[in-house]
């Protein structure tokens, strides 16, 4: 059943549906309506046999998911932004030591200037710590990506941040057919540990690995994400046809056989696709790659998607200093060995509105050929000038 | 009468009196088939007071437990001398994560264990002073406020060990680390520094809060026991000497530990709800120099010249705790 829901709300409630065993959580804008509305879940016993733990901080909220994990709960948290660096260390260990733990992040910019708006500086900070990262183009995508994270995650042994933009999709509402927990019964099995902390078994978990096995460690860490690429569009089949509507892919093509292809991710692809079409209705031959897994990271898939494409814009919604976008790179390394120019565009950063007339002109400017290796999208140089002006 | 005979034979060897207790009272190190929670091979340096600590609180928890226990460990000499891949010194179910938050990873064990109807498994969390006063200081105290049902153990030697003997906030004052050399008019540790994390857990108001040392196994035993007859969040501070970064002998480590508690530096008590319950009494005080003089960290307190004005300091420390918790008076025997 659709109904008119706010993207947190319909987070929680899918989240919910998983049936987690232990949610931890630190407050944080955007993230905030997602864990306030598990709270109210768990209080209200409409999800049973849930422990929310308020922890004291992000760093916190990773390690309390890190120990119920370990000890055989699903475990679920959520974070932005600052939060998502505050756990930086656990998100690394929970990575390394293979724990399926599910993670929201309500995608916003990082400071200094603090800024609660969005972006996606904060998880392409976090991109090598080992998780799978999906990104959400809609709430509908949001809502039904934490069912199959989970399921992912599992499967894999490995944790799952589900990206989905702050305030553009965490507070709009939208129509969302939210999954129920009977539905979820028959995609998502109930969780099988590969490890757990168990007093009749006892094992050690997290020992020190010296330079003698270390690199076979990464090894397999890096082997699981190459699987996973096979097992995320198989999931989202599955999801598919449990659920009667689209599941999870690597891309998501959109006219992506034009001669100019823009890749980007996240809610940006609604307003990209409306600009598309409007070009194409004025004959300029522009199509939208969109990309659901930035990690693992689909290169083959998307350089296949690219083959016939005369030029590629990489919109980015993260700045690397000193580089430019920072998915662009990853695109520029998928797409080695072939001579097809690549722009990068950063826009949309700390909130700045990307608007389809911005998008329109760049686009056109781009099938041109003219445009710059790096464009700050809508670059304010006036604003520019008064702060070179005040040196 | 029986009671004496048993305080006889306890002076000295406690494991010989153990005969004429009741199995029950028994020392849990004289039980043949104890745990053995950390088993031989791992690589502690010879006498440290970690290892000795960890294995007589954690072979008192298996025993309080029934075996039913999970322990989590911070990052740290303990972790590091127990755990080279591929081997374990360990017995019982064991996570290390990181560094600063073993309390954290405690707390979601525990929640994790109450999700799943299974609250007769019971969690231990443990690390270094590093671990526990600093680095891990906001997650023990999260795991406090929200009276978590962990005992976490902290094994005190007074440093950053496991990387090179730095100054921690349990370092005391005087000590000479790598980051506090015994140079110019202060040498060594500030005074007036430092945490009594005892003291800020009893704050807290937690259920259970005790000091210990690897000197008294019985002593450290009993608080192991009697911390997991309460549930919710407990902590237990051992006091466990490290010959590597005291600089000292490590046939020496034991009698340190006493000597610490008999000149009144490291008192020994119990606290339930932040009000103390019990300390262990010092018969005759002794001068903290007999504790100081044997550890090369305090040698600049002995050579080339005596700084009683130092000594006076530490003293007047040792002092004020046998006044505030009353350890030489009469009635605590
Ligand atoms: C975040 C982080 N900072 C620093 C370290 C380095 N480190 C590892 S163990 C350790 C010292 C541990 O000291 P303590 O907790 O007192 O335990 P001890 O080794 O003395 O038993 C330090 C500083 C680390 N592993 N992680
Ligand atoms: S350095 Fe100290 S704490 Fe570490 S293993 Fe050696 S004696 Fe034990
Ligand atoms: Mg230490």
């Amino acid at each position: 059943m659709t109904e008119q829901i706010e993207g947190s709300k319909a987070v929680a409630r899918a989240v919910a549906a998983c049936r987690p065993r232990v949610v931890c959580a630190y407050p944080i804008s955007p993230q905030t309506h997602i864990v306030e509305s598990l709270s109210t879940l768990v209080r209200t016993g409409v999800l049973p046999g849930c422990e929310f733990v308020n922890v004291e901080s992000e760093f916190a909220a990773m390690s309390v998911a890190i120990g119920a994990s370990a000890t055989g709960a699903r475990a679920y948290t959520a974070t932005a932004s600052q939060g998502l660096l505050f756990m930086a260390e656990a998100l690394f260990n929970a990575a390394g030591l293979g724990l399926p733990i599910v993670m929201t992040v309500a995608n916003r910019a990082l400071g200094a200037p603090i800024n609660i708006w969005n972006d996606h500086s904060d998880a392409m900070s976090q991109r090598d710590s080992g998780w799978i990262q999906l990104y959400a183009e809609s709430n509908q995508a949001a809502t039904d990506l934490h069912v199959q994270a989970f399921r992912l995650a599992e499967e894999m042994s490995l944790p799952v941040m589900v990206c989905m933009d702050g305030f553009v999709l965490t507070h709009a509402c939208e129509p969302v057919e939210v999954p129920t927990v009977e539905q979820v019964g028959g995609y998502l099995p109930a969780f099988v540990p590969r490890q757990r902390l168990d007093p009749d078994a006892p094992v050690t978990i997290g020992a020190m690995v010296g330079p003698e096995a270390f690199t076979e460690v990464r090894y397999l860490a890096h082997r699981t994400h190459l699987d996973a690429l096979s097992r995320i569009p198989a999931l989202g089949e599955e999801f598919a046809r449990g659920f009667g509507r689209p599941g999870m892919s690597l891309l998501a093509p959109y006219q992506a056989d034009a001669e100019t292809v823009v890749v980007a991710l996240g809610s940006i692809l609604g307003t990209l696709k409306d600009t598309v079409d409007g070009l194409c209705a004025d004959g300029v031959s522009v199509g939208v790659l969109g990309l659901t897994a930035y990690r693992p990271f689909p290169g083959a898939a998307l350089c296949a998607a690219l083959r016939g494409a005369r030029r590629v814009v990489v919109l980015d919604r993260a700045l690397a200093p000193g580089v430019g976008g920072v998915v662009a790179a990853d695109v520029d390394t998928a797409l080695r060995g072939t001579r097809t120019p690549r722009y990068d565009v950063v826009a949309g950063l700390g909130g700045r509105p990307v608007t389809r007339a911005s998008l329109d002109a760049m686009l056109r400017a781009a099938a041109r050929d003219a445009l710059d290796p790096v464009t700050f999208l809508d670059l304010d140089t006036d604003l520019l000038a008064g702060a070179a002006g005040h040196g | 009468m029986p009671v004496n005979r048993v305080k006889f034979y306890q002076t000295g060897s406690y494991a010989v009196g153990n005969r004429l207790l009741d199995p029950r009272s028994r020392a849990v190190q004289s039980d043949p088939a104890r745990t053995n929670a950390i088993t031989t091979g791992h690589r502690a340096c010879q006498g440290c007071g970690e290892a000795l600590g960890a294995r007589y609180v954690l072979d008192a928890a298996m025993r309080a437990t029934g075996g039913k226990l999970v322990t989590v460990n911070a990052t740290g000499c303990l972790e590091v001398f127990s755990t080279p891949f591929p081997e374990s010194s360990w017995r019982v179910a064991w996570l290390h994560s990181l560094f600063g938050n073993a309390p954290a990873v405690a707390t979601g064990v525990a929640a994790a264990l109450r999700a799943q109807g299974r609250e007769d498994i019971r969690v231990i969390g443990q690390g270094g002073d590093g671990g526990t006063v600093d680095i891990g200081f906001g997650c023990l105290s999260g795991m406090f406020e929200r009276d978590d049902d962990v005992l976490f153990v902290c094994y005190d030697n007074q440093a950053y060990m496991n990387t090179g003997v730095q100054r921690s906030g349990a370092t005391p004052p005087a000590a000479r680390t790598a980051t506090t050399d015994a140079v110019g008019p202060a040498p060594g540790n500030a005074f007036g520094q430092g945490k009594d994390a005892p003291r800020i857990a009893m704050a807290h108001g937690i259920p259970y809060v005790a000091t210990a040392t690897v000197a008294d196994p019985r002593d450290l035993e009993y608080k192991v026991e009697r911390a997991m007859s309460f549930r919710g969040a407990r902590y237990l501070h051992v006091l466990v000497p490290c010959p590597l970064g005291w600089g000292s002998a490590a046939r020496d480590t034991v009698r340190l530990a006493r000597l610490a508690t008999q000149c009144g530096l490291f008192p020994v008590y119990e606290a339930e709800r932040g009000d103390v319950v019990a300390a262990t009494p010092i018969r005759a005080a002794v001068p903290v120099t007999e504790y100081l003089r044997p550890q090369r960290r305090f040698a600049h307190l002995f050579r080339p010249e005596l700084r009683t004005d130092v000594i006076g300091r530490i003293q007047a420390i040792a002092d004020a705790n046998i006044a505030r918790y009353g350890l030489l008076e009469a009635g605590h025997d």
